[in-house]
């Protein structure tokens, strides 16, 4: 695991572990950004992984003694990242095409429960499509649309099990849950359409190629699984076939 | 990371440190009354009430190395001694067994399960001393009361605190490698047959919906593994059945054990780079060990009980070969911290100081200074 420490900004070593710390390149329209979450906060490097550019620290005012305070989640949506937290708010930055002039726009509220997982996909069009959905430890999966404000579109609840992960492919959401299950959602309607008993263990993390639309799953169950994604050519319904 | 881990992770280690010593006091033929007085002196001084309460208390999980000199104070409760080669090899034992079976836990919640076996194993070595079962059934109630509640997220926090905890530490246990469950290179293996935790579907169905919710297709699929069903859940009451195996007794059966430290050199030079690089958290560390061993109620020995030495190898100089090729810098002759000292800390620790006795000397001259550090090298 790599942690940046606070102290050297311009030297990040391989510091202690440090859980909850994630790593993200976040590809946006001018640049690409490095960004990095943990306990602490949320810092932003150049494309060199070593020219620290934002650090933004956690608020954890409202926690209580026996919260774990952390960020979680990285996606960038246009010229935004969005970063997740443990209060289940999500924090919108806004990035200029070059220097460290970044700004929290925006805190989004919807969850609750700490944030797992965000995925974003460029939006496909027209004006009303859904292109981030975020995801939190109660499993609720929520629905945006991204713009100089950020619409809450659609919310999905849970069902007692966390959503570690979650990606979002031509207006499908797919989610691993907890209990070893893949969801697929329409985003545009919040309803469920494919339900894949995948795991005989938790999910830790799901990714997908989108030109092919495969998806896969990888679960503590020391299984990785591949699922072909596509739509019924009569009904336009969400499909999934197993390939490994 | 999760500042409710301490709780769970002491008890359990503790559990399976009163199941080892159980079996080697019985392996040593020591007789009965004073191996029930070393269980139950050791289960009264975990149990004691301000140490729970010391215990319960939101914090961090601090090193392996700190975790292990609570241990060896609470082994050295009672009228038995052991040599450092000896508590090595109990702190290894304890250690891995504890990995396995979070490693092994079907649901993140499953350690609950685990920690109530250990807590019930522990009420059948102490069942004939009411005050001390009735210290266990507190603390029970306090298991619940706190992680009770707790949503499944939040013991995924848990378990990944945990098993950070146990990162890199791959020291084979000829036990497990003969039931097969580790590898020769000290890594557990995960068994991908047998039922599925609770709430998990077995795996090999994919169902498709239509925008009213009706199925409308299905695939089954082959996934690899070969699992069954859950039979049903565990109990999460003070009595029940907890289902789950992991955190019983895997020593009941007579089974000598032995530790090997895992493979080449390469892993042993690993493991003490760890411990001599100087440590950024020494004085939270001390600070902590300070707390709660300053809340640990040693009882003073009542008669001329005379002690002994219990030997966790096969033989006497099994050990002492043992001790010999222990690395020196596993020893607390060295730590290196730079913490200033303030008057109420060498005052606590004064006070901590007063109230050991160790059996075969008269009791340690309450010098201020690093007395900490002087009282860990004298256990």
């Amino acid at each position: 695991m790599v942690a940046a420490d606070l102290d050297g900004p311009y030297e990040p070593g391989v510091r202690r572990a440090d859980l909850g710390l994630q790593v993200h390149w976040c590809v946006l329209p001018f640049r690409v950004l490095l960004v990095l979450t943990s306990h602490r906060g949320i810092q932003m490097y150049e494309s060199n992984g070593y020219t620290m550019v934002y650090w933004h620290a956690l608020d954890s005012g409202d926690a209580s003694p026996v919260q774990a305070v952390f960020a979680r989640g990285i996606a960038a949506s246009g010229h935004f990242i969005c970063v997740g937290t443990w209060s289940g708010r999500v924090l919108v930055f806004d990035i200029p095409a070059k220097g460290p002039n970044i700004v929290l726009s925006e805190e989004l509220a919807g969850h609750q429960m700490p944030i797992t997982d965000i995925a974003t996909e460029p939006a496909q069009g027209q004006d009303c499509v859904a292109d981030m959905v975020t995801a939190d430890d109660s499993g609720l999966l929520c629905v945006w649309r991204s713009g100089p404000e950020f619409t809450l579109l659609t919310r999905i609840p849970g069902f007692g099990v966390p959503c570690p992960s979650v990606q979002l492919w031509q207006g499908i959401i797919a989610a691993g849950y907890g209990n070893g299950q893949v969801h697929l959602y329409e985003a545009t309607t919040g309803n469920l359409h494919v339900q894949i008993n995948a795991h005989a263990r938790a999910i830790c993390a799901l990714d997908l190629a989108s030109e092919v639309g495969k998806l896969l799953s990888a679960g503590e169950d020391t299984f990785v699984h591949i699922w072909k994604l596509s739509r019924s050519p009569e009904s336009g319904y969400i499909e999934a076939a197993p390939l490994l | 990371m999760s500042v409710r881990t301490l709780p769970l992770l002491f008890l359990n280690l503790g559990g399976e440190m009163l199941y080892i010593l159980d079996q080697r006091l019985r392996a040593q033929n020591i007789p009965g009354d004073k191996a029930r007085k070393v269980l139950n002196d050791i289960i009264s001084t975990m149990f004691n009430r301000k140490f729970m309460e010391e215990l319960f208390k939101p914090q961090e999980l601090y090193s392996k190395k700190a975790l292990r000199t609570v241990y060896e104070r609470l082994a050295h409760a009672s009228i038995m001694k052991l040599n450092q080669a000896s508590m090595d090899k109990l702190y290894d034992l304890m250690t891995m067994a504890f990995k396995y079976q979070v490693l092994l836990c079907p649901r993140p919640k499953d350690v609950l399960l685990v920690t109530f076996n250990h807590l019930d194993t522990i009420k059948g070595f102490i069942r004939d001393s009411p005050t001390i079962l009735q210290q266990v059934d507190e603390a029970f109630q306090q298991l619940t009361e706190i992680y009770g509640g707790l949503s499944a997220g939040e013991f995924q926090l848990i378990r990944q605190t945990l098993l950070i905890f146990f990162q890199d530490l791959h020291i084979r246990v000829s036990m497990f490698l003969k039931d097969k469950v580790q590898n020769n290179n000290g890594r557990f293996v995960l068994p991908v047959s047998g039922p599925v935790p609770w709430g998990t579907e077995v795996p090999g169905l994919i169902r498709m919906f239509n925008n009213k919710g009706e199925e409308v297709k299905r695939i089954e699929f082959k996934h690899g593994g070969n699992y069954v069903p859950a039979p049903k859940e565990g109990s999460f009451e003070l009595y029940g059945d907890r289902v789950l195996k992991l955190g019983t007794n895997m020593y009941s059966v007579n089974r000598p054990v032995e530790t090997h430290m895992s493979g080449s050199s390469k892993n042993l030079a690993s493991r003490t780079q760890e411990s001599i690089a100087p440590n950024p958290l020494a004085k939270e560390e001390l600070n902590f060990l300070a707390r709660l061993m300053g809340r640990m109620e040693i009882k003073k020995p009542s008669g001329p009980e005379p002690g002994f030495r219990l030997n966790l190898f096969t033989t006497d100089e099994e050990e002492e070969q043992a001790a010999l090729t222990r690395p020196e810098e596993l020893s607390y002759e060295v730590i290196n911290i730079q913490a200033t000292q303030d008057q109420q800390r060498s005052e606590e620790l004064a006070r901590i100081m007063g109230e050991f006795e160790i059996m075969e000397q008269p009791s340690l001259s309450t010098s201020k200074g690093d007395d900490l550090l002087a009282m860990m090298d004298e256990l």
